[in-house]
């Protein structure tokens, strides 16, 4: 998906830049955010889901501009998948519900279709038995799993994950990557804000570091994990090692 | 020996078996007997409850003019509380003023004061002659302020995130409502509303003091026809518990099915 924006930048109601202008084009398939919390990762993901509206500057996704209108945003969030780091599932319903409704609601499906679509979705990634479950009684991890079936069930163009992992014990987070690197397989694009480095190398094409607001270095994932070239990126990823085995 | 000690005891993970609570219910309301026996007989008083038959219409009355009164105000008490706390919310400031003063002044002032004023000053302005109506108006007018924060603390407990979810999925402003927030609320309210609702009850019995014919003014009546006012009074206590007691269950049952939200 081609994603491109000229000049964008956010300020929050304090003047407060969170993200300074940044120009931005490349076809995306698997791209990773990283870089030091407060950088403006979530700020930059959000506005690209339609979620938040940039202060300056223009989105093209596709080759069409994002309206800031709210008619015209909420038809293109209507096409993506949005999967929050967490709390995103709505509390009063349950595993199936969280991901039936929307599908009924939003896009039409039928009662019947959407129920069996959700069923699906559950069973593949292994909450069969499961579906009843209010959030409140599924661990972290079937949460974050049951919020990207969610998240792709009605075939987005394009899924955001902010941070997905990061509120999970280590293994609920493998198995949430597991799933989005299954997706990726499946030639689901996606944009992830990640602290999880080696699934940023490893199973994205391409990184974008952002720090200060600042789109510093962006590329091929190889390459900007193995030759940083600003000095920002080289403490940073030097600093995420450090403890490393 | 450890079985007896079950029947008494209980630690902080285990539930009460019915033997043990049906024991010490019987127990409990045994010990309170006592208490007013001993104390009736330390005033030297005989009850006597032989005369209720005779006033049974009456006071069956009554109890239907409560229970009138207190479904009507909770009816109207959930208009205004609403209107209030949406109204709290406004843009507008003078609105959002009018709301937030019209809470703290019915809030902070005492619901007699209120039935004083609002029944022989403005009742009287603008002509409101019917008791009981006037009555369901201050009635609301008072349990309004007291729902409209409890419906405006549910909504304001209702988490971003989750308004972000419904954004996220692709919900329109109203199906958001719909689905997300009015369920989310309700599940929040309704327990703390069927407390409030038992207290509206309670409150009704104040109306007395305009004479509005219901409950307790029609013990205070019979009371002053025939001297016989402990039993009056302990009487209209088991009428009033007769309303409040279920409403407290149904409260309790409704917080422990929507126990999901913690």
């Amino acid at each position: 998906m081609k994603i491109e924006f000229q000049n964008l930048s956010k300020q929050f109601e304090d003047g407060k830049p969170v993200l300074k202008p940044t120009d931005f084009s490349d076809d995306v398939h698997a791209l990773a955010i990283i870089g030091p919390s407060g950088g403006g990762k979530s700020t930059l993901l959000r506005i690209i889901g339609g979620l938040t509206a940039p202060t300056t500057g223009v989105l093209h996704v596709d080759g069409e501009v994002v309206d800031a209108k709210e008619a015209s945003l909420l038809r293109y969030r209507r096409k993506l998948g949005f999967v929050f780091q967490q709390g995103g599932l709505f509390r009063h319903m349950n595993a199936m519900a969280n991901i039936a409704v929307p599908l009924e609601q939003v896009h039409g499906y039928s009662h019947e279709e959407a129920c069996g679509l959700a069923m699906e979705l559950l069973a593949r990634f292994g909450l069969k038995d499961d579906w009843k479950k209010k959030p409140a009684e599924l661990s972290g991890g079937q949460q974050q799993r049951v919020a990207i079936a969610r998240a792709v069930a009605a075939k987005p163009k394009l899924l955001l994950l902010d941070e997905p992992t990061s509120a999970l014990d280590p293994e609920y987070t493998t198995e949430v990557l597991d799933i989005i690197h299954e997706l990726k397989n499946e030639g689901l694009d996606f944009i992830i804000v990640t602290h999880e480095m080696g699934f940023a190398r490893h199973a994205c094409d391409k990184a974008a570091f952002l720090c200060e607001g600042t789109l510093m270095e962006y590329g091929e994932s190889g390459q900007i994990f193995a030759q940083p070239k600003t000095e920002k990126l080289r403490r940073f990823l030097g600093k995420l090692l450090e403890w490393n085995m | 020996m450890k079985s007896l000690r079950k029947l008494f005891w209980i630690s902080e993970k285990e539930q009460a078996g019915w033997a043990a609570v049906l024991m010490n219910m019987l127990f409990v309301v045994i010990l309170w007997i006592m208490l007013f026996w001993i104390s009736l007989n330390a005033i030297q008083v005989r009850l006597d409850f032989s005369f209720l038959g005779q006033f049974r219409l009456r006071i069956w009355n009554g109890f239907l003019t409560t229970l009138g009164l207190s479904l009507s105000s909770l009816l109207s008490s959930l208009v205004i509380g609403m209107l209030c706390a949406a109204g709290q919310g406004s843009s507008l400031l003078v609105i959002r003023y009018f709301c937030s003063i019209y809470v703290k002044f019915i809030r902070g002032t005492p619901l007699i004061m209120q039935i004083y004023l609002f029944f022989y000053i403005v009742g009287t302005a603008w002509g409101v002659e019917n008791r009981f109506a006037a009555g369901v108006i201050i009635l609301s007018i008072f349990e309004g302020a007291y729902v409209a924060e409890i419906i405006r603390g549910s909504l304001l407990s209702i988490e971003g995130s989750q308004l972000e979810a419904a954004r996220a999925v692709g919900f329109t402003r109203r199906q958001a409502w719909r689905y997300v927030v009015l369920p989310q609320m309700a599940a929040r309210t309704l327990p703390p509303l069927t407390g409030q609702f038992a207290s509206i009850i309670k409150d009704s019995s104040l109306l007395s003091m305009i004479a509005v014919i219901e409950l307790t003014q029609t013990m205070r009546e019979i009371s002053a026809v025939n001297f016989r006012l402990f039993e009056c009074y302990l009487f209209l206590g088991v009428l009033y518990l007769c309303l409040t007691l279920p409403v407290s269950l149904i409260s309790e049952r409704l917080e422990r099915k929507f126990h999901y939200e913690n």
